[in-house]
This record gives C-alpha cells, sequence and structure tokens, in this order.
C-alpha cells in the first residue's frame, strides 16, 4: 500500500460510537481526509478494507505521552513515540513539556507543532508548562503558546507545590480557556520515595510515597478550582482517596476531569518483590483495594479518561539498582491491550464505555470538540480487535525505548489499524506517513 | 543436607529447614575458630570479592576472617577505592569483577534490592552483607545462633526489638528469622521510627518501653543514629535516652535471665546503657564471635558443602 487511495471502504467492522449511540455492522465509506458516510458499500465505491470481527471507533487519543523531543532523542522521538502511538491504535497524542529545554514558550510549541508535521505518523497536542521551565514559580506565557497551537497545560513530572502559584495559573488560564494538568504529589510527604507507602514497602525495604501525599494536593487544587474556576484534570490518579475528592467535586459540578493509566488497573505494589526497575514510576503501583476502586471509579465516570503516561527511559539507566532507577514506565503501545483484558474481557466496561475513556472524552477535555465518526468529520480511526490474545514482545515495539513491565505478558485486546485524517498510519506492522 | 540456592539474598524467603542447616553447619564452624591453626580447606581456590558500597567495620571483618579461615582468596572494595567514584554502574563493576572469574560476591549496598538486581545478573553467588533498610541475613542467623547457645532453643522465646524499627534492616531480617524458628516477637519504638504496617509481619507493636520490657526473655537493641532528630523523626536524643534507653532499672520488668542483645555499632548511654551493654545479661561479644561462624558456614553450604560433612580436628 505504497499509495493510499483516496477512497476506501471499511467493511463488516463493529462500528462503536458513542456520540451518536451507534454500535453495530455496518460500512464506512472514507473519502479524502473525510468521512463520507455509513452503510453498505462494495469495491466499485472504493477499495475494501476487511474489518470483519474487529471493532471501528472513533480514533483514540492518550492525554499523557513524554516524547523526549528536544533532549533525550536517545529514549525517544516526534517520530518513534508517534510510531510508537500509531501501533498502539492512537491517532493523536498530548506531548507533555518536560523535555530539555522545557516546553514553555509559544517558540518551542512550534518545535514540537513543525516537527511533528515533519515526522510524525499520529497527531501532536503541544502541552505548555503552567510554570516557566517547571519550576513553579512564574506562569509561562499560556495566551502566546495558545496562539502558536498549545492545547493545555502542565507541570507534569512535578507537582506545583505553591499553592499561590497554583490558584494564579488556574485564575490566567481562564484567558485562554485551556485546562490545566496537574501531577498531584505532594513533595515533602514524598521526598525520597521509591514506591508505595504501604505493608511492601516496609518488607521490601523501601522508602514509600503514602496515598495522601497524592490525595492532599489533590484536595488542595480541588478547593482552588472552586474559589477560582478555570479547569483541572487530574494526571494519572491512583488512589481510592483521591476517587473520593473527585467524586464530591463534580457532584459540586466543577470543571474537573482524571485520567487513570493503564498500568495503575494491572499492577500492584506487591509486583515490586522482584527490584524490577521497569515497575517504578511515579505515581507509584499502589494497592489492591486500589485498583478495584478505580476501576469502579471508570465504571461510575469519576474517572473520564484512560491515558498511558508513556515515559521513556534508555536501558542502561533503568538497568540499575532499584532506588537508582529513574521513574517511568512506557505504556503506547501495550495501552490496548492491558485496558482490554482488564476491562472489558472482565465486564467492567464495555467497549462503548472504554472507547468514551479512550477517545470521546480525551477530546472533549483538551477542547479538541465532538470526536464522532458522523458523516463529515474528519476520519479519526482506530481499528483493533478486543478479542485477539496476543503476547507483548518489547522487540517488535516502534517505541525507542523498552522499559515495559509488560514484556512476555498474554494480553486480550489488539490495535489493527490507525487512520488520521482519512489517511491509514498503521496497519497490521506497517507504517505510512 | 545442602542449601540448593545460588544466593543469600534474605531471610524471607528461606525455609526454617535451611536456617537449621545453616545454625548447624555453623556450631561445627565456631570449633575451627577456636583450634591451634584457624584454618580448614574447604574454600581453597575459590575466590571472593567482598564488594562494600557502604562503611562497616564488624561485618566486613567478619566476612573477610571467614573467607580466610576456609582457605578462600578475597579482596575488599569499598566505594571509595572502586570505579562507582567514575560513574560506573554497579553493574560494569559487578561483570568486570566476574570477568576476572570469581566465584562469590558479598555485597553491602545502601540500596535495598542491590544485591538482588545482581544476582539476577551473575553467575557468582551473592552474599546480602546488608541491602538499605531491607536486609541483613547473615546478622539475623548469627543472632539465631547466640541465642540457640544461650538459651539452646528459640522456639516460644519471646524477644522484643527496641528503637529504630523504620531505618533497620537487622530488625526486618531478625523479624523472619525469629518468626520462622517459632519465636514470639514485639517491637518498641516512637511511633515516628516504626515502618507502616509492620504489624502485618506477625508482631506485637509497643509504644511505652516499661509495657513492652515485661516478661521477655531477650531484648535485642538497635541503634539510633545521631542524626534521628532531622526530618521530624525525634525531638532529641536526650529525650530519646529518656523514653527508650535500656537502662538496669528498666530491665528489672524484664525475666530475670533476659538476655541483651545488639548488633553493633552501640551509641553507648543512648540506645543501651554502659551497665547493660557489658553486664552479665548481655551476648553482644559472643553475637560478634558468632558471625564469622555463620559467614563460614554460609560460604561452604553455598559453594556446595555439606552439613555433618565438616571434619572435626
Amino acid at each position: 500500500m505504497k499509495s493510499q487511495k483516496n477512497k476506501y471502504v471499511i467493511k463488516d467492522g463493529r462500528v462503536i460510537d458513542p456520540v451518536q449511540g451507534l454500535d453495530e455492522v455496518i460500512d464506512l465509506l472514507i473519502e479524502g481526509n473525510k468521512i463520507r458516510t455509513l452503510g453498505t458499500f462494495g469495491d466499485k465505491d472504493g477499495e475494501i478494507i476487511d474489518a470483519k470481527g474487529l471493532v471501528v471507533c472513533p480514533g483514540f487519543i492518550d492525554m499523557h505521552t513524554h516524547l523526549r523531543e528536544p533532549g533525550r532523542e536517545d529514549q525517544e522521538t516526534i517520530e518513534s513515540g508517534t510510531m510508537a502511538a500509531a501501533r498502539g491504535g492512537f491517532t493523536g497524542v498530548a506531548a507533555m513539556p518536560n523535555t530539555d529545554p522545557v516546553i514553555d514558550n509559544s517558540g518551542m510549541i512550534r518545535f514540537v507543532k513543525e516537527t511533528a508535521d515533519r515526522n510524525g505518523y499520529v497527531e501532536v497536542y503541544a502541552i505548555g508548562a503552567v510554570t516557566k521551565s517547571q519550576e513553579g514559580e512564574e506562569l509561562s506565557e499560556m495566551n502566546d503558546m495558545m496562539n502558536a497551537g498549545c492545547q493545555g497545560f502542565s507541570d507534569d513530572g512535578y507537582p506545583i507545590k505553591n499553592g499561590h502559584i497554583m490558584r494564579k495559573a488556574l485564575e490566567y488560564s481562564r484567558i485562554v480557556n485551556k485546562v490545566i494538568i496537574v501531577h498531584e504529589e505532594d513533595p515533602d510527604l514524598c521526598e525520597g520515595g521509591q514506591m508505595n507507602e504501604d505493608f511492601n514497602a516496609t518488607k521490601f525495604g523501601l522508602k514509600g510515597m503514602p496515598s495522601i501525599g497524592e490525595s492532599i494536593m489533590l484536595a488542595r487544587d480541588t478547593a482552588i478550582l472552586e474559589f477560582v474556576g478555570g479547569k483541572l484534570h487530574i494526571a494519572h490518579l491512583s488512589v481510592r482517596e483521591s476517587l473520593e475528592i473527585v467524586s464530591e467535586a463534580k457532584r459540586k459540578g466543577l470543571a474537573i476531569t482524571a485520567e487513570v493509566t493503564p498500568h495503575h488497573i494491572s499492577l500492584t505494589s506487591s509486583c515490586l518483590a522482584t527490584y524490577d526497575s521497569n515497575l517504578k514510576m511515579k505515581p507509584p503501583l499502589r494497592t489492591k483495594a486500589d485498583v478495584k476502586a478505580l476501576k469502579k471509579g471508570l465504571k461510575k465516570g469519576i474517572i473520564d479518561a484512560i491515558a498511558t503516561d508513556h515515559a521513556p527511559h534508555a536501558l542502561f539507566e533503568k538497568e540499575m539498582e532499584f532506588g537508582s532507577a529513574p521513574f517511568g514506565i512506557i505504556g503506547l503501545e501495550t495501552a490496548i491491550g492491558v485496558a482490554c483484558t482488564e476491562l472489558v474481557k472482565t465486564h467492567i466496561l464495555t467497549l462503548n464505555e472504554l472507547i468514551e475513556k479512550f477517545s470521546v472524552n480525551p477530546a472533549r477535555i483538551l477542547g479538541m470538540g465532538e470526536r464522532s465518526l458522523k458523516q463529515g468529520n474528519d476520519a479519526y480511526i482506530t481499528i483493533f480487535d478486543p478479542d485477539k490474545e496476543w503476547t507483548v514482545n518489547v522487540a517488535d515495539f516502534a517505541s525507542k525505548s523498552s522499559n515495559s513491565p509488560y514484556d512476555g505478558w498474554k494480553l486480550t485486546g489488539y490495535p489493527v489499524m490507525t487512520i488520521v485524517k482519512g489517511k491509514i498510519v498503521y496497519r497490521e506492522g506497517e507504517f505510512y506517513r | 543436607m545442602e542449601i540448593k540456592t545460588k544466593d543469600l539474598l534474605g531471610i524471607e524467603n528461606l525455609s526454617r529447614r535451611e536456617i537449621n542447616i545453616i545454625l548447624d553447619t555453623a556450631e561445627t564452624m565456631r570449633e575451627i575458630s577456636e583450634r591451634a591453626i584457624r584454618k580448614v580447606p574447604y574454600l581453597r581456590g575459590k575466590t571472593v570479592v567482598n564488594l562494600f558500597f557502604e562503611a562497616s567495620t564488624r561485618t566486613l571483618a567478619s566476612f573477610s576472617l571467614a573467607e580466610k579461615r576456609l582457605s578462600a582468596d578475597s579482596i575488599n572494595l569499598s566505594s571509595s577505592s572502586s570505579s562507582v567514584l567514575k560513574g560506573e554502574t554497579l553493574l560494569d563493576t559487578v561483570r568486570n569483577l566476574e570477568a576476572m572469574k570469581i566465584d562469590f560476591v558479598v555485597i553491602r549496598h545502601s540500596m535495598a534490592g542491590a544485591p538482588h538486581f545482581i544476582a539476577k545478573r551473575l553467575k557468582a553467588s551473592v552474599i546480602n552483607a546488608g541491602d538499605g533498610t531491607h536486609e541483613h541475613p547473615t546478622q539475623a542467623l548469627l543472632d539465631l545462633l547466640s541465642l540457640k547457645e544461650r538459651l539452646g532453643s528459640i522456639e516460644g522465646r519471646k524477644v522484643l526489638i527496641v528503637g529504630d524499627v523504620m531505618h533497620s534492616r537487622v530488625a526486618r531480617s531478625n523479624i523472619w528469622a525469629l518468626k520462622k524458628m517459632g519465636a514470639e516477637v514485639s517491637l518498641c519504638a516512637p511511633p515516628t521510627l516504626m515502618p507502616y504496617k509492620i504489624e502485618n509481619m506477625g508482631v506485637e507493636v509497643f509504644i511505652d518501653i516499661d509495657e513492652a520490657i515485661e516478661e521477655k526473655d531477650v531484648i535485642y537493641v538497635l541503634r539510633i543514629q545521631k542524626e534521628r532528630q532531622k526530618g521530624g523523626l525525634l525531638p532529641s536524643l536526650r529525650e530519646y535516652i529518656e523514653l527508650y534507653c535500656i537502662t538496669p532499672e528498666r530491665l528489672k520488668r524484664a525475666k530475670k535471665d533476659v538476655v541483651i542483645m545488639h548488633p553493633g555499632p552501640i551509641n553507648r548511654g543512648i540506645e543501651l546503657d554502659p551497665r547493660v551493654a557489658d553486664g552479665e545479661h548481655s551476648i553482644i561479644l559472643e553475637q560478634v564471635t558468632n558471625g564469622v561462624a555463620v559467614r563460614m558456614a554460609i560460604l561452604y553450604l553455598l559453594s556446595g558443602g555439606k552439613s555433618g560433612e565438616v571434619a572435626e580436628e
């Protein structure tokens, strides 16, 4: 498929579109960038892509990706990261700004956008830093960054320690009407922490980060949100206590949303008995009770989105004694598999709900409008097989890094094809730009 | 009887049977140190690297002597003399050592899991000589040997561990070891120095030392590091002494023939009154003597030796 046809038919797939309330086996006619129409088509109408037994749905967006460019191109680049995204079934990723240098000005936003236009396989939504150099002291130029194409703001990787700065950031963000994505971690309560503070931390002799290190900051930021307004999105929510706070804030009608990572719903701190540094990340793996609560939170809609927090690290940095290894794991190429295995196969979420968490809600939170397969819309489409069993092999990853704890795992749910604005960028092992 | 594992990384995963094999072998080894010629050929031709990334006097000397008495060739490397200062990773350091053909790495490291990390990647046997606040298995084994020597049996004995449990690998290894051998274990410390959910290890937790000490057969005193008032763990050493120092007066509440233990080095007058440290109840120096025997036994067993086959003089 070196040159793609301008017109093709995705045939016999199970089309699920939460926005339209659609779930039926139907064909999709794509013409140019657009979804031309839904119905029954044959090869006279365009090239046939057989989607029998597969789910065809609005394109997935990973709200939380670290692409590492600029600064650590040995770990990941915009090119390799977007290949990993395409292979994982994502038509777009939100790129976090904790690069080197930090993406905290319009020039850096342009660099990300232009590099993505040139080298990217899927769309890249640039997230700008809330504060200059992510130092938590002075606000960055949100308006200028927004004019350059910035999609939201975050100091992810770090909490905004100073409550006054957090307040001002939320206030100022009202000028641009963009979301502020927060990494909730009380730096004093979590100082020196290597894993969740629980009995396993005591057993393994690793310094703990308590659950309240997250929930206390979240409680503060929710209070600020209620006081001054703005839009707040909670990155990688991981503990029971946080769910209660978000639930209460939503009940009050505050503009708050939250995401959970695939690893926080599939792994617990007990896995760390091996001291495998591919299980080291922030927030840390929590307890069984937290995992159970997070799944329930997804079901009840307290958690809006599933996002990977794809954080590539070089092998030599991860091949260290646990305490010396950096925090973070990659997740783009295992997200659908882990989510289908943990949530769909177990009947916690329907496929419709899963697609909301991966597609509809991330688009809404990032202010990108309605994500749907409606006639005339740009064709952002993810095609996956929710029932296919496969074995993870990091050697097959498109990512430059291999810091995944899922290597060798058997997962159910496999991404098959990724379509960005009508163009097939990934199809069963092959990439197209 | 033999030990089947390549490494000794902790007590948590040892069985009672394995512990007994080590203790039985150590009893035989103890006798070797009493001989006129304190040397046997069991590890002749074997090479041991003592890789110490943290300061140590007692443990390093104890391992070195154990290795020499078994006729092993051994070298000592400490972080100040190693290429860690030049930025070499732990993995590169041990891979280079292994390229020189070695049989054992005895490692002490400030980070929990460092011995596990290298054990997975080396053919050589790895012995954990203390990893962060995780485990110090040879210490717990020498403690068991010393208790067995003094009390005959450990089953059913009431043991109290006092002090900075939070930062203590000795405490963790001893809790596992004592519980496996059937002792009742209690802990006593200010709550600021007690690790989260430690009671899940099957121990009773006390705040009040006078209450905790009652009817105990053994009091195991942990070292208090002098910098603990930083970070809000203790207001002052003065107050710690007042609340927790083991004094002859406090000891009266314990059993009459109570045994006092300490892993060393002692902060005299802080966690332990000198009169108690040097008194009739103390077996602190026996612990040190037994340390050599236990380490000889472990080296011998991990190199494929069998208990009951150590030759009498």
